[in-house]
């Protein structure tokens, strides 16, 4: 287990290091000289020069390379051409917003999945899993941005009950912080609980298949009971699997749903950034996610040799 | 009639209608989808205009078939670029050296980092918002899915005694790849297109509301979601009719994908 761990550290180490080479490339080297976005055509050679000089673009790829992807684990992206404001700050409040919404929306979709996933499994051969099973897979095609209008289209304009977006921070006022989570969490958490539903149904389908199960009700334990101790930690791991990678589209499902509901999360940010052609904001909202997308599934990864007890006892 | 047998049935229908849209659309339209009659604006179904008309008083329905026109050619050109690149990349990385199959999985992993949500609005940033940058976009996200499905089928092939034999016989590693590996795993390819459709269908939607896909005027659903977004509190059904579009076409494509599957992928037949 320890090798296959350092292993995947290493394959981590280096994917982060190639995403962030991959990521400086793409939005620095192609799009051009900032100076001359910054300045217009009309600019002189010598204006020019003097902004290349304040934004560190005269200097050579590498060493501007160097000089981004060093500031990174410190929170510090680099100050932006368009605005001359400092974006790690901005990086660092927003993300606080997307996190929010992508944990409840996962919340959601847990809520939504397991117990719908599992009773679909047990009763795959009746009506009412084939009903679930069903269900699971029109929520699959709507996206969640589609949900979300949805959702706004009931409870706020029709019902009145919710607000039909807006952010309120926690600690200001919870209540209407919770009011204002409230729809864009479900549009994001049904939509996900659609699709994890099928793999947690899938899952459990799998393990009831298993001599281990028969074994257990073999031994005298009730279908319920064999599967609660048996079943469902082995079913544990194909879905903290999916887990991972809902985290990541739940993520960029994000950026679309704040748009949706007028949230200024890092979606919003990336959005505003690519509007005003702001690349070095971009580029540091791009990172972020990128990186974020690399971290969960690593920790997906290692959750899986933990979990999974061949795994665990190999190396 | 068989589980199996309904999502094909269904899928294709559904498909069926998108496609059958697209092409009604290059023949006949009730009103043509660009025009704007702002004598006209956000009136409501009649027999004169079947599902109303938006904002700038254009027909919806003229609107939704053109629309099924762009949803499908993004689908058509992105799945493409994916297939073309990532089918030769699979059979490759499966039947080359080790190293290299390797190499491929873990730059798999690597754009598998990048969604195509957010690899388009990348390309959007530096080239500008367009139909060619999101389908690129999308395609290129799509590569990995089916890079990953070409090594595992073209693996299992590997290992059959027909290769054996063809092996033994002195077949050429070209003619093994193109005799024997790509026609059987043809069928997994198909099942994977569909998902990566639907996926296509997706992202287009999500990108032209975004403002990243399609300009304007070309009819999208994803922009027809956008503006009628606009109006929610005034008419909120104008959300409606593009969002069941969109939803429609992605579960068609997605039904269609597990329907063939079921036809293909010969573990699943015994199941069943």
């Amino acid at each position: 287990m320890v090798l296959h761990l350092l292993r995947r550290t290493t394959v981590f180490v280096v994917s982060l290091v190639v995403a962030s080479v991959a990521v400086f490339a793409f939005m620095t080297v192609l799009p051009g000289d900032p100076a001359r976005v910054a300045l217009g055509v009309n600019a002189t050679e010598e204006a020019v020069a003097a902004t290349r000089a304040e934004f560190g673009t005269d200097r050579p790829l590498v060493v501007q390379y160097a000089d981004w992807v060093s500031g990174l684990p410190r929170g510090e992206f680099g100050r932006s051409y368009v605005t001359d404001a400092d974006i790690g700050p901005q990086i660092v409040d927003r993300l606080l917003v997307t996190t929010w919404l992508v944990l409840s929306g996962m919340v959601v979709a847990l809520i939504v999945a397991l117990p719908l996933g599992i009773a679909a499994a047990v009763r795959h051969r009746t009506p009412s899993g084939a009903l679930i099973s069903g269900l699971s897979q029109v929520g699959v095609a709507v996206p969640s941005f589609i949900a979300g209008i949805l959702l706004v289209t009931v409870f706020a304009v029709r019902l009145g009950w919710l607000p039909s977006g807006g952010w309120t921070p926690p600690a200001q006022d919870p209540v209407q912080f919770l009011r204002q989570l409230a729809l864009p969490a479900l549009a994001l958490g049904l939509v996900q609980g659609a699709v994890l539903t099928r793999y947690v149904r899938s899952a459990v389908l799998d393990v009831l298949r298993e001599d281990f199960l028969r074994t257990a009700r073999a031994k005298g334990l009730t279908p319920t009971r064999a599967l609660v101790r048996h079943g469902l930690r082995n079913a544990a791991i194909p879905v903290v699997t999916v887990l991972g990678l809902q985290l990541a589209t739940l993520l960029i499902g994000a950026v679309v749903v704040e748009r949706v509901f007028v949230i200024p999360g890092l979606g919003s940010l990336l959005l505003d950034g690519v509007a005003n052609r702001d690349l070095l904001l971009v580029q540091g909202v791009v990172i972020v996610l990128v990186l974020a997308v690399l971290v969960v599934n690593f920790l997906v990864d290692v959750a899986y040799t933990v979990l999974d007890p061949r795994l665990r006892r190999a190396g | 009639m068989s589980r199996v047998n309904v999502s094909l049935v269904v899928g294709g229908v559904l498909v069926g209608l998108v496609v059958a849209s697209a092409l009604l659309s290059f023949v006949w339209t009730p009103y043509d989808a660009v025009q704007v009659d702002p004598a006209t604006r956000i009136a409501p179904p009649s027999a004169a205009h079947w599902l109303g008309t938006d904002t700038f008083g254009r027909d919806v329905v003229s609107m939704l078939l053109v629309g099924a026109r762009t949803t499908l050619f993004v689908g058509v050109v992105a799945v493409g670029v994916a297939a073309v690149a990532g089918t030769p990349i699979g059979v490759l990385a499966a039947m080359g050296p080790q190293w290299l199959g390797e190499l491929v999985m873990r730059t798999n992993d690597l754009v598998l980092a990048f969604p195509a949500l957010l690899l388009a609005v990348m390309f959007g940033a530096v080239f500008g918002p367009s139909t060619l940058t999101a389908m690129v976009a999308i395609g290129i996200a799509t590569i990995p899915s089916f890079a990953r499905l070409a090594r595992s089928g073209t693996m299992q092939v590997l290992a059959t005694e027909y290769v054996l034999a063809a092996r033994a016989a002195g077949r050429t590693r070209t003619a093994i790849a193109t005799r024997h590996v790509l026609p059987n795993i043809a069928g997994l390819l198909l099942v994977q297109a569909s998902v990566s459709f639907a996926i296509a269908v997706l992202a287009e939607a999500a990108l032209s509301f975004l403002g990243f896909g399609t300009r304007p005027p070309t009819p999208s659903w994803g922009r027809m979601l956008q503006e009628a977004q606009q109006l929610i509190y005034s008419t909120p059904e104008l959300a409606l009719w593009p969002g069941l579009a969109i939803a429609l076409a992605v579960l068609g494509f997605n039904l269609l994908g597990d329907g063939l599957r079921d036809r293909f992928d010969p573990r699943l037949v015994d199941h069943r």
